[in-house]
């Protein structure tokens, strides 16, 4: 019986495949990062000189003249999102509720796989479904409709997120209350929801992130607006809209625009994201024990 | 191999190159601030099965791991002192893991094939450490299966997935992998505690055989089971050894209180 | 929070004794409500797949199945044909995945596998930050950053450099706009989504298997190499076909860089279109009804292959879960 069959060269060869692969491993991981950190530098070489306090309260001005704001985009892409988050939030938390509750069920499977499915569709398609549904019946184009098709990017996101946050609460907490004599419902409202709520803020936070962003959605239903307005009935601008519209523009003038509202925008997801993850640290902190 | 076969456990700390003797002086380990394991001093005879038991948490597995350096991959664990396997020092800087871990077999609680054939299992070992040749792999694939006594079941179906085993030919299967890899010392984390009694009787004949080739260690919470295959039993508590001495006396006449307490079932 | 959680706006009956079976009247509601939005969106996937197939009806009634196969687009003679952007769009993609899914997976293994601790961390939030990023703003940064590196940089070495001019898939002018770019672009895009559904699947796979190869005395690598990644591949395919999923329907960014032109050309060099992107830059402009129902056909033929493309990646990542349940 030979006690070594490993032979010292064979091992040296393994040794320094081991060594180049984990090197190749974390060369992918620098030209993975490289994008995001040369994508950012350029946006704040570009975007910082740009904004300033009448970026935030200026309407845009016509071409030719310098300066000007996008006060109205800015506006428009909150209004926007407060539509789909008056869609998105109360269908995506309910459903979530019932497929944290109903786990089993076969309704539960099938709306899981849906909504997941649901979430991997084009937001373009969603622009479409918006303009038949609500933009060709009335012949013009409305906020409303640009916050539908938001909204309905939105529910899917929302769902699986509030499942996988109702899902962390114990099932102690829940016995404890229904121990007590809470109804079901109550239980789950004030109980389990409560608890989870830090969780549930944070992936409205990411979901509201995500379509905060999106343009192609908006094309043909916000459509995007020069003017100042803030009717739902009508064509609204926003923030993503405007730098689509301003890059494909050959104006200089614009082009810095553009960047300072993307600077803006990233800005803004930046920040929810942020807050998201600070939200979601004060609930390891407060609930986990 | 004519090494001469030491008749019994000498308690010096030197070290001979005795191939599958395991020698431990002094061995600290601990996971974080938690320590696992109190100055064990412990020396496993080649060519025999010494059986660790004691308590669930009472270190036994921790030592076990600690023989090929398995615990070297759970992240901030430390140790103080010696093992030496063979001679070797097998903390000592220059040692080589990869080739300790060809050295020193293992196998697991739940059994963990590749989820590939039979064939490519076995092979898995010699495969890594060379580049055998097709009728070379061929007759030490089949020299490991007929050692486990698992040949004459799967001989015809060698291509077919090892998941496709049974739980206790799995378990074998495992130990035929290990023992593909020409092990000087085959380690056994409670290798049957999932088992049903009849696929436990078999492994239990097979380390019989095994222990005329290489040295056996073997963590078991069953202790008729370590009765009934050790030659040495060393009780293992709150991550100090307690007593280790031949099975027979430490199953009749133990010397340390707490060994037959635990022996006799009044804690544990 | 803008919607709050509708149930909690139920009344809540006085006399709300629970019994055994759920019976109470709050709990009927209760149940009632949240059933209802889980139905909503079954429900909201059938009525979107409806809209937008009745928004391209009149298109498909008159081409029917010509319409995937021509590369006729004449809006003056009424004339549609979709074969130039069912053909950019799969090899954008194509070629997206085989730009980021080998550096997904590198980034993948690097996390689950060879990232010091503290590292793992910072880093995963630098890749997954990518996926955060608007589709508009790397349409923009393409724009002016990666198409000026292109055009002078990487379209001549391949061409000039690497001699490939002499081949058709890297000849003609380099404009920078092109096939190429929107490749570039995707890739960027979907390697956060790919590297995530990698890295998760990395991590579940159990430590028996990790044990088992290292205590046969596997190095790191091929610990990986031989019980890691076998074991963790349906996981890393189904994240690989999302990836592709979010490529094929990917609109703004590829929008401002394919360069627009209804022509199939084997060059990468030249411009190319894909479904996604003729819908949002020809909508504006589209004067007659059929027009505008061409493009909602394009999109009609996106939403069929990214709903088969999504059930498979959702089916694959599915089953490895359940597996490991069980």
């Amino acid at each position: 019986m030979t006690v070594r069959a490993v032979s010292p060269r064979s091992l040296r060869r393994r040794r320094a495949l081991n060594l180049v692969m984990s090197g190749l491993m974390g060369l992918a991981a620098v030209l993975a990062t490289l994008p995001l950190i040369l994508l950012l530098g350029h946006l704040l070489r570009e975007g910082a000189s740009s904004i300033d306090l009448a970026f935030f309260t200026r309407m845009p001005k016509p071409v030719g003249e310098s300066g000007g704001g996008m006060a109205n985009a800015i506006v428009g892409t909150l209004i926007l999102v407060g539509i789909a988050g008056a869609i998105g939030l109360p269908v995506g938390i309910g459903a979530g509720l019932y497929l944290a509750e109903q786990r089993r069920a076969r309704l539960a499977t099938g709306v899981r796989f849906l909504s997941d499915v649901l979430n991997g569709l084009p937001s373009i398609v969603m622009g479409i479904f918006a303009w038949h549904f609500l933009v060709r019946p009335v012949g013009h184009f409305s906020a409303l409709a640009g916050g539908v098709a938001l909204g309905a990017m939105m529910i899917p996101l929302v769902t699986r997120a509030t499942e996988e946050m109702v899902l962390t609460v114990p099932t102690s907490l829940r016995e404890a209350a229904l121990a007590l004599g809470y109804p079901r419902w109550r239980t789950s409202v004030s109980i389990v929801l409560r608890t989870a709520l830090p969780g549930i803020v944070t992936a409205a936070l990411v979901a509201v992130a995500r379509i905060a962003g999106e343009t192609a959605p908006l094309l043909f239903t916000a459509f995007g607006n020069h003017y100042w307005s803030v009717a739902l009935d009508q064509p609204i601008a926003s923030l993503p809209h405007q730098i689509y519209t301003y890059a494909k523009s050959p104006y200089d003038d614009w082009h810095r625009l553009a960047w300072a509202a993307a600077l803006v925008l990233i800005g803004l997801v930046l920040a929810i994201s942020l807050v998201a993850r600070f939200v979601t640290r004060s609930r390891h902190g407060g609930v986990g024990d | 191999m004519t090494a001469t076969r030491p008749d019994r456990a000498t308690p010096t700390g030197e070290a001979r190159e005795v191939p599958g003797l395991v020698e431990s002086r002094g061995f600290n380990f601990w996971y974080g601030p938690k320590q696992a394991l109190k100055e064990i001093s412990l020396t496993i005879r080649p060519r025999s099965v010494t059986a660790l038991i004691g308590p669930s948490g009472c270190g036994k597995s921790t030592f076990l791991r600690s023989l090929n350096r398995l615990n070297d991959i759970i992240p901030e664990t430390r140790h103080t002192g010696s093992i030496r396997v063979g001679g070797e020092d097998i903390y000592a800087p220059r040692v080589d893991v990869v080739n300790l871990r060809q050295r020193v077999g293992m196998v697991f609680q739940r059994w963990n094939p590749f989820p590939r054939s039979i064939f490519d299992n076995v092979a898995y070992g010699p495969r890594l450490n060379g580049r055998p040749s097709r009728a070379d792999l061929d007759a030490i694939v089949e020299s490991a299966l007929r050692r486990t006594a698992l040949w004459d079941e799967v001989k015809d179906r060698l291509r077919q997935s090892a998941l496709s085993l049974s739980g206790g030919q799995q378990q074998r299967l495992c130990i035929a992998r290990a023992l593909a890899n020409r092990p000087e010392v085959l380690l056994l984390d409670e290798p049957c505690s999932a088992l049903d009694p009849i696929a436990t009787q078999k492994i239990e004949e097979l380390l019989f055989q095994l222990k005329s080739e290489l040295t056996i260690v073997i963590v078991t919470h069953n202790l008729q089971q370590a009765a009934r295959v050790s030659d040495e039993t060393a009780f293992f508590f709150l991550g100090e050894v307690i007593e280790h001495d031949v099975t027979a006396r430490i199953f009749t006449s133990p010397k340390v209180g707490r060994t037959e307490d635990y022996i006799t079932g009044r804690f544990g | 929070m803008a919607g709050a959680p509708a149930p909690a706006e139920q009344p809540a009956p006085p006399d709300d004794s629970p019994t055994l079976g759920g019976g109470s009247v709050g709990d009927r509601v209760y149940r009632t409500l949240t059933t209802a939005f889980a139905v909503a969106i079954p429900v909201l996937l059938a009525f979107i797949t409806f809209e937008v197939v009745a928004a391209a009806w009149p298109a498909l009634r008159r081409f029917g199945f010509g319409f995937l196969t021509s590369s006729a687009w004449d809006p003056q003679r009424e004339l549609f044909g979709a074969a130039p952007m069912i053909y950019g769009t799969v090899v954008s993609s194509v070629l997206a995945l085989i730009l980021a899914a080998p550096l997904a997976l590198g980034v993948a293994i690097f996390l689950s596998e060879f990232c010091p601790r503290w590292l793992r961390q910072p880093l995963s939030f630098l890749v997954d930050l990518l996926a955060a990023i608007p589709s508009v703003v790397y349409g923009l940064w393409g724009m002016f950053f990666l198409l000026p590196i292109l055009r002078e940089k990487v379209m001549p070495f391949l061409a000039t450099t690497l001699g490939l001019a002499r081949t058709p898939f890297f000849s003609g002018p380099a404009y920078g706009n092109s096939m190429l770019a929107a490749a570039v672009i995707l890739a960027i895009m979907i390697l956060p989504y790919i590297s995530a559904v990698s890295r998760e699947v990395l991590m579940a796979v159990p430590r028996s298997q990790r044990e088992a190869a290292l205590a046969m005395g596997a190095t790191r690598w091929e610990m990986i190499r031989d019980a890691v990644v076998p074991y963790a591949r349906t996981g890393i395919l189904g994240g690989v076909i999302l990836g592709l999923g979010r490529a094929l329907g990917e609109t703004m960014a590829v929008t401002m860089l394919i360069g627009n032109r209804h022509e199939i050309s084997p060059s990468l060099f030249a411009p190319g279109y894909t479904l996604a992107s003729v819908i949002a830059n020809e909508f504006a402009e589209a004067t007659n009804e059929l027009h505008t129902s061409a493009l909602m056909a394009c999109g009609a033929v996106l939403l069929v292959v990214t709903l088969v493309v999504n059930g498979i990646a959702r089916w694959l990542v599915w089953s490895v879960a359940r597996e490991q349940k069980a």
